[in-house]
């Protein structure tokens, strides 16, 4: 058998016998709706933390008790799950604190979600820090409240500025979805094991998901400049 | 404290860390008043008008504004700040918002307009100052002098009883300054209530019922425009118009 009959041959093993191309689909679907799911929730609690730090840290020592213990929670959030690995997280969630669920959707979603939002809330804050301070005073000049020109004039801008950061950490998001085969979800790095696991031909399979990543995050990097020029639109 | 007092400030002291910015300062502005703040920079005339606003903390004092204690930590100070203006030596336009946008945000969120409201009172104003035809373009294409005659329309959008000005030329070019003066003298000529904080000698002459030269966190010496230029009495003073008059 010749050295292009054996590759068309495993093309075909891991990919067409069986439909088995309807397996990595499908785990990719998984992969991607993990993603949106997870950047959500990321989001969300990146936009709070990022709040609730700058403010204290605006306050400095003039920050009443509220402000003092939201912000105290939200360093312990970000020290920790910074500092401990994804895979550990995922560890943690399905097998100790989700023992008797069954919903692996879910406990993947929310880990990954609340993975993310650690570093979403940095990448805001640095974000929120880049605005000029007159930027505040004059909303607050103008008899606005911290929360409206926060939400008027100060996160626009801030997000705005993050975008670049706030894209690759999406990217990053959806390439450790990867990860949530610990705990028994199938995704599409699960796919191709599967499918290897039957054929017993490992490069056909891990060759094909690598594409699959690939074009994905190429698709998300061209989503994330055309977004970037539309809000450029301010700085001609 | 007279009827006509818009403003007025007791004892007024600052400190950032232990560097004393004011010191005891008292002082009042009455209605219709225009009154240009000079002095060296560092002398404490720009966190003087940031604490009327109260953007500046006060560290002890009482300041009172259209009759209210606004040192009063129950105050509304966001309704307070409704009734004064402000504007910037960087201008501080909102970059994410038109011109129409940045003039209309306050009056609207405010609830004291309607975005339709809004929309005619800030094309009349833009009128006025002659930037009609930009209000639908973003700030980052207006010179400075335009950023700033349409910061002034921002303040004035919310119909205040006071502006303050913050060295509003100061970080224009020579040949923009004039613009913005003249919108200012305008407004003086409308009866405005105006504290101004400035290096244009010129305008402080010209339009101000009083002046007052702070040096060292102190006010060390007001009077009208002629007592001041023309019959300087502090040394300090002296020393300092001698500088900024020989230019």
């Amino acid at each position: 058998m010749s050295f292009w009959e054996n590759l068309q041959e495993q093309f075909i093993a891991s990919f067409v016998t069986d439909n088995r191309w309807q397996v990595y689909l499908k785990g990719l679907g998984n992969s991607l709706i993990l993603t949106i799911g997870a950047v959500l929730i990321g989001i969300i609690i990146g936009i709070l933390v990022a709040i609730v730090r700058t403010n204290h840290d605006q306050k400095k020592d003039k920050a009443g008790g509220i402000s003092r213990v939201l912000n105290a929670i939200c360093v312990v959030y970000t020290t920790v799950i910074r500092g401990t690995p994804s895979m550990v997280q995922l560890l943690i969630m399905g097998f100790v604190i989700f023992a008797n669920s069954r919903n692996l959707y879910m406990i993947a979603v929310l880990t990954l979600g609340i993975n993310s939002g650690a570093y979403v809330s940095e990448i805001f804050r640095s974000g929120i820090q880049s605005i000029d301070p007159g930027q505040m005073e004059a909303g607050r000049s103008l008899g606005m409240g911290y929360s409206t020109v926060m939400k008027e004039v100060i996160i626009p801008q801030a997000v705005k500025n993050v975008l670049p950061a706030l894209g690759n950490e999406m990217i990053t998001l959806f390439k450790d979805t990867s990860l949530v085969s610990v705990i028994g979800m199938s995704e599409l790095t699960k796919a191709a094991r599967d499918v290897q696991a039957i054929t017993y031909e490992p490069m056909m399979p891990y060759l094909g998901i690598a594409a699959m990543y690939l074009i994905v995050v190429m698709i998300l990097s061209w989503l994330q400049n055309k977004l970037e020029r539309r809000l450029h639109r301010s700085d001609r | 404290m007279t009827d006509n007092d818009l403003i007025r400030v007791e004892h007024l002291t600052k400190k950032f860390g232990d560097n004393l910015v004011l010191n005891d300062i008292s002082d009042h502005i009455t209605e219709g008043e225009k009154v240009v703040i000079i002095g060296p920079s560092g002398s404490g005339k720009s966190t003087f008008l940031r604490c009327m606003n109260l953007l500046e903390d006060p560290t002890g004092g009482k300041i009172w504004f259209d009759g209210m204690e606004i040192t009063d930590p129950k105050i509304d100070i966001n309704a307070v700040r409704q009734q004064m203006g402000m504007v910037f030596q960087h201008f501080n336009l909102f970059p994410n918002k038109t011109v129409r946008e940045n003039i209309t945000l306050a009056p609207v969120k405010t609830g004291r307009m309607t975005q339709d409201q809004a929309d005619e009172a800030a094309l009349r104003l833009l009128d006025r100052v002659g930037l009609k035809d930009k209000s639908e373009v973003y700030p980052a294409s207006l010179s400075g002098g335009q950023k700033q005659r349409i910061a002034i329309v921002r303040a004035l959008a919310m119909k205040p009883k006071l502006m303050l000005f913050d060295e509003p030329t100061s970080a224009l070019d020579p040949e923009m300054v004039g613009e913005v003066l003249q919108v200012m003298k305008e407004l003086a000529e409308e009866g405005m209530t105006m504290a101004v904080v400035t290096h244009e000698m010129g305008f402080a002459r010209e339009v101000a019922d009083r002046v007052m030269f702070v040096a060292e966190g102190k006010i060390m010496e007001e009077g009208t425009p002629d007592e001041v230029f023309n019959h300087p009495k502090a040394p300090r003073l002296q020393d300092f118009l001698s500088k900024v008059l020989a230019q």
